[in-house]
């Protein structure tokens, strides 16, 4: 698999895959897409990557174990829920606010961070079976 | 429509489950990889089907205009997709972990939880 | 504060091990201080139902099925509250001596605190559910102090034989209350009392009366069930002391009186309850006298005495119901008093075998003299409680008609051998001849004292001064039990009459006995050697029955392969789709030809095509790459099918399936190809067939009917307006359903973890298919 063009492809590839992800993790709430393709596609992203360079530089290159990504998806989705007892509505009731930064007015809200939880959990889960499917590859 | 998908999906369930009746583990495995596809497309079907209309409310509305595809059976699915590859992936690792601890594919011979000649309990209290 | 009271054991019973680690057995000092202010705290409620009065209370437990925490003090309940706790405090005493130096004597307190409690919480339960669970503890309780010599095979036997027929038991009266609740719809004790006749005219009422039953002789050890009492003797003393004479067995007896101002005065009652009182009554002496063990010539009398209390509640005349409410409260002191005298002289002398014993009078005289005293009011004979007793039973029983005479005759034989073992008891081991034993005798402590002697002394004064306990114990609670008004005015003075010819007749007959006692021992002996068989017998039979037959179920259901269990299944899921289809005629229509596009019928051809080839895949990379092929055939379907989020999705799964099963598949050399012989070809064809035939059958039926939009309605009407979305999929997903998503991606993290630690797992052997070279820690531990 090692071949000089998938190894020369793969960066920009993964890169662009990782990119595309957040594009369609952020407009998942009006378009197609969402947390869980989202997530998905970066982790082919990361599979892809480890592939053409094998295991350890993807995991340098995360700097954090997939499973601790993952699990801070899990208490991001749980944060989301609970923010809602500040507002006195049942777990998980979507918050909305409208700040306005450099004069643009961006929709921020709990479902959102919810599903960048997802989004996590998705990616970090299936990373680290893919990585550690990989590792074994070699040894 | 519905029919041809009804069809269908008794066959994706016919095969995994023929896949499943193996005594080989590998293929069992790729049995409840087929049956992951015929399970949701069971609930993706009972959900009625539309033809290429996504459950998209256009930007210039405030509900669906025209008559969209089901939403909810959707929405089930998303989930059970990624959770069926989830537990693929387990079983993927299962299988492969028990191969390399047991020494073999078929099934008649893992016995280790319910061993061939496994004396009977004792009669006392 | 009864709330509070009802609790008060079982908290102590946490604290009492860590307590005995310190104390010791002095521990027995702090921890019956419990039980005592629980006794002083029911006697502040004497003068509360001294007129039949009742005292009730509770909290709501579970509102929406109308099922209260709710209490009932009335005469009976708190007759039997006072016997409990006042008992319960001299056990936990003797406990402090008997087990002195016992590594789990913190454990036994424990255990019997809870039983106290348990058995406290039963007598003054009002809401049946709470009866229920009540009685269920003190089985369960029971069960633990029972076994407490774990390490015996014979004690755990006999624990769970208890455990079995009490917990029955405890079932069949549960069933036996939600009948009575479903004939008058009231819940709770005090209220039942008050629908008159309404269960007694039931249609059903048979039907809870035998349900009752069930559990009341259970419980109270009548013949046929009695066989657990006696082998419950493998308790330590205290137990034995405390469970089977004081309180135990007396929930039986309590529950019968509880129900007699409702459910007795009818054929059924007054048939059923004698015949079976009178019966274990006369089994039980009988019994008991073959035997020669101290403890368990005492059990069998608990038995028979029993026996006599279901008897004379089934005779239900205001005398006999008097009787049986004194001899209850003799029977409990009385019987306690001569266990712990039993567990004495087992402790001091090494030996409880009656024939090994004798002369032990001078060596342990405060003991002997409580037996005696015991013995005596046990024999019925004057100052004591006893005599009240049987002078009352004699009255209430003795009339012209044949029912009664017989009845009478069968109290005088059964009284008159529960005399002679009294005496036994209390006689044999001290009197005669200096009888060489495995220790060198001598007197208790005052733990062991304190129990018999402060119980003598109950007897005798509750009968000197009977005009004061009949107006605070006994009239209270026979009214409670006869559910009017009634009096009861017995004192020690002996009248002329018909029941003191009848005492004096049972003394006489009692001392005849005695003197044969030794015949008598051979000769049931004898016969119980020919008869050959017993309920005891057949508890074993049917443990070992029920053992042999789970075993051959399991050994024809649980085959050990994998293949038989997915053949079964799978056979059973077409047979529980196609059977009621076919009964019920519910079959699908014949479905029209599907008007489908060029393009569509391509794609169904390809996904069945990428199907057959993972059956028929010749190697691996076949198999894969098929597999692929039927995902992606479902995932163009879904884009066809107005689904984008879906297909996507599905694209990106089956790209990584591949993936990742290819990373595996080529490490483990495993062929994919069937192996399977020509026949088993064809019958697993057919099942997987029948089994994907009626699916698609269920399926196409499904498609008939119409279909509810109701919800989906719901989520395109709010979900841009209510939040904020678009793309209605994504909503459900992350705002309606998110707690639905927050438990799947739970699943998803969790399955990530088994995975890394399935993988991370070292192997076991070193026979595996792959020569795995030793580990690159560096590697391993970046991983980790």
């Amino acid at each position: 698999m090692r071949t000089l063009i998938f190894r020369t492809v793969a960066p920009f590839l993964s890169s662009l895959m990782i990119l595309f992800s957040v594009f369609v993790l952020l407009r998942g709430h009006n378009e197609p897409g969402g947390g869980f393709i989202g997530g998905l596609i970066a982790a082919s992203a990361l599979a892809i990557y480890g592939i053409a360079f094998g295991v350890s530089p993807v995991r340098r290159a995360i700097r954090f174990h997939p499973m601790a990504l993952a699990g801070f998806g899990l208490l991001l989705a749980a944060i989301a829920g609970i923010l809602s007892i500040f507002s006195h509505v049942p777990f998980l009731t979507g918050l909305w606010i409208y700040p306005k930064i450099f004069g643009v007015e961006v929709a921020l809200s709990t479902p959102m961070m919810f599903d960048i939880g997802v989004y996590f959990v998705v990616f970090g889960s299936i990373t680290s079976t893919a990585l550690a499917l990989e590792e074994r590859e070699r040894d | 429509m519905e029919t041809a998908m009804a069809f269908l999906t008794g066959l994706f369930f016919a095969t995994s489950l023929y896949l499943m009746l193996s005594k080989h583990i590998i293929r069992v495995l790729l049995g409840v990889a087929v049956l992951g596809n015929a399970v949701n497309l069971t609930i993706f079907t009972t959900g009625r089907l539309t033809r290429e209309i996504p459950p998209i409310i256009p930007d210039d509305a405030v509900v669906p205009i025209d008559a969209i595809a089901n939403p909810l059976p959707q929405a089930l699915v998303l989930t059970a997709i990624v959770i069926s590859f989830s537990f693929f992936a387990f079983l993927l690792v299962l299988v492969f972990r028990s191969y390399q601890e047991l020494g073999t594919d078929d099934t008649d011979e893992m016995r280790e939880a319910e061993p061939v000649d496994e004396p009977a309990p004792p009669l006392g209290y | 504060m009864t709330f509070y009271a009802l609790f008060l054991p079982f908290v102590v019973a946490l604290f009492a091990p860590a307590l005995t680690r310190i104390l010791k057995h002095n521990a027995a000092w702090v921890l019956a201080l419990a039980p005592a202010a629980l006794f002083v705290h029911f006697l502040g409620f004497l003068g509360a139902v001294a007129d039949g009065g009742r005292v009730t209370g509770g909290v709501q437990w579970i509102p929406s099925f109308n099922v209260n925490f709710s209490w009932m003090i009335d005469g009976l309940s708190l007759t039997f509250a006072l016997l409990i706790s006042g008992i319960g405090t001299l056990i936990v005493l003797y406990s402090g001596g008997y087990l002195k130096g016992h590594k789990h004597q913190g454990r036994f307190f424990s255990f019997i605190l809870m039983f106290m409690g348990s058995m406290q919480g039963l007598v003054l339960s009002d809401s049946f559910l709470m009866l229920f669970v009540f009685w269920e503890l003190t089985s369960i309780t029971s069960f633990l102090l029972i076994g407490f010599n774990h390490a015996e095979e014979r004690s755990r036997r006999s624990a769970i034989q208890a455990l079995v027929v009490t917990g029955l038991g405890g079932l069949s009266l549960l069933a036996g209350l939600l009948v009575i609740w479903n004939i008058t719809g009231v819940s709770e004790m005090s209220l039942l009392l008050s629908t008159g006749n309404l269960l007694r005219d039931s249609p059903f009422f048979i039907a809870a009366f035998v349900l009752v039953l069930g559990g009341a002789f259970t419980k109270s050890a009548q013949f046929p069930f009695h066989f657990w009492l006696p082998n419950a003797m493998e308790a330590p003393t205290p137990v034995s002391a405390y469970l089977h004479s004081a309180t135990m067995v007396k929930a039986g007896v309590y529950l019968l009186m509880r129900l007699n101002p409702v459910m007795g005065d009818t054929v059924a009652w007054e048939t059923v309850l004698p015949i079976f009182g009178g019966v274990t009554l006369i089994a039980g002496t009988l019994l008991g006298a073959r035997q020669t063990d101290l403890k368990l010539m005492l059990a069998y009398t608990t038995m028979a005495s029993l026996g006599l209390l279901v008897m004379l509640t089934g005779f239900g005349t205001e005398g006999a119901i008097a009787g049986a409410v004194l001899y209850l409260i003799a029977h409990s002191m009385f019987k306690g008093g001569l266990f712990m005298v039993a567990g004495n002289v087992d402790h001091e002398a090494g030996t409880r075998d009656i024939t090994r014993l004798g002369g032990l009078a001078g060596a342990m005289p405060v003991t002997f003299v409580a037996a005696l005293f015991a013995a005596i009011s046990m024999g019925g004979l004057p100052p004591f409680v006893g005599f009240l007793a049987k002078e009352e039973i004699y009255y209430g029983l003795a009339k012209g008609d044949t029912w009664s005479v017989v009845f009478t005759i069968v109290a005088i034989v059964g009284n008159a051998l529960m005399f002679v073992l009294g005496f036994a008891v209390a006689l044999k081991p001290f009197l005669g001849p200096k009888v060489e034993t495995p220790k060198h005798a001598h007197e208790g402590p005052v733990l062991l004292l304190a129990g018999p002697v402060v119980l003598a002394l109950g007897s005798l004064f509750f009968a000197l001064f009977s005009g004061w306990s009949h107006e605070h114990f006994s009239t209270p609670m026979a009214s409670a039990v006869m559910g009017h008004a009634a009096e009861i005015t017995i004192s020690i003075i002996p009248h002329l009459g018909l029941a003191l010819y009848l005492s004096l007749g049972t003394i006489a007959l009692g001392v005849l006995l005695y003197l044969s006692l030794a015949k008598i021992r051979s000769g049931m002996a004898a016969l119980l050697a020919g008869i050959g068989w017993g309920p005891d017998r057949g508890f074993d039979q049917a443990i070992v029955g029920i053992v042999k037959l789970s075993v051959a179920v399991t050994r024809l259901v649980q085959r050990g392969r994998l293949e038989f269990y997915i053949t079964a299944t799978l056979i059973f899921l077409a047979l529980a789709i196609l059977v009621p289809m076919g009964i019920a005629g519910e079959w699908p229509a014949v479905p029209a030809f599907p008007d489908l596009y060029f393009y569509e019928w391509l794609l169904v051809l390809i996904a069945v095509l990428g199907l057959f080839a993972v059956i028929w895949a010749r190697n691996r990379l076949t198999a894969i790459v098929s597999l692929g092929i039927q995902g992606f055939a479902v995932a163009v379907y879904f884009m066809l099918l107005g689904a984008p989020d879906l297909s996507f999705t599905q694209f990106m799964v089956e790209t990584l399936s591949v993936v990742i099963l290819a990373l595996a598949m080529t490490r483990l050399r495993l062929s994919p190809q069937d192996h399977r012989s020509a026949v088993q070809t064809v019958t697993d064809g057919i099942i997987a067939l029948a089994a994907g035939g009626a699916l698609t059958l269920l399926l196409l039926r499904v498609l008939e009917t119409d279909f509810d939009a109701s919800l989906t309605e719901f989520f395109n009407e709010y979900s841009l307006q209510i939040a904020h979305g678009r793309n209605i999929v994504n909503v459900i997903l992350v705002d309606f359903r998110g707690i639905d998503t927050f438990g799947e991606i739970a699943v998803v993290m969790t399955s990530g973890l088994a995975i890394l630690a399935l993988i991370r797992v070292l192997p076991r052997r070193s026979r595996s298919a792959l020569s795995e070279p030793p580990k690159n820690p560096q590697n391993a531990g970046e991983a980790v």
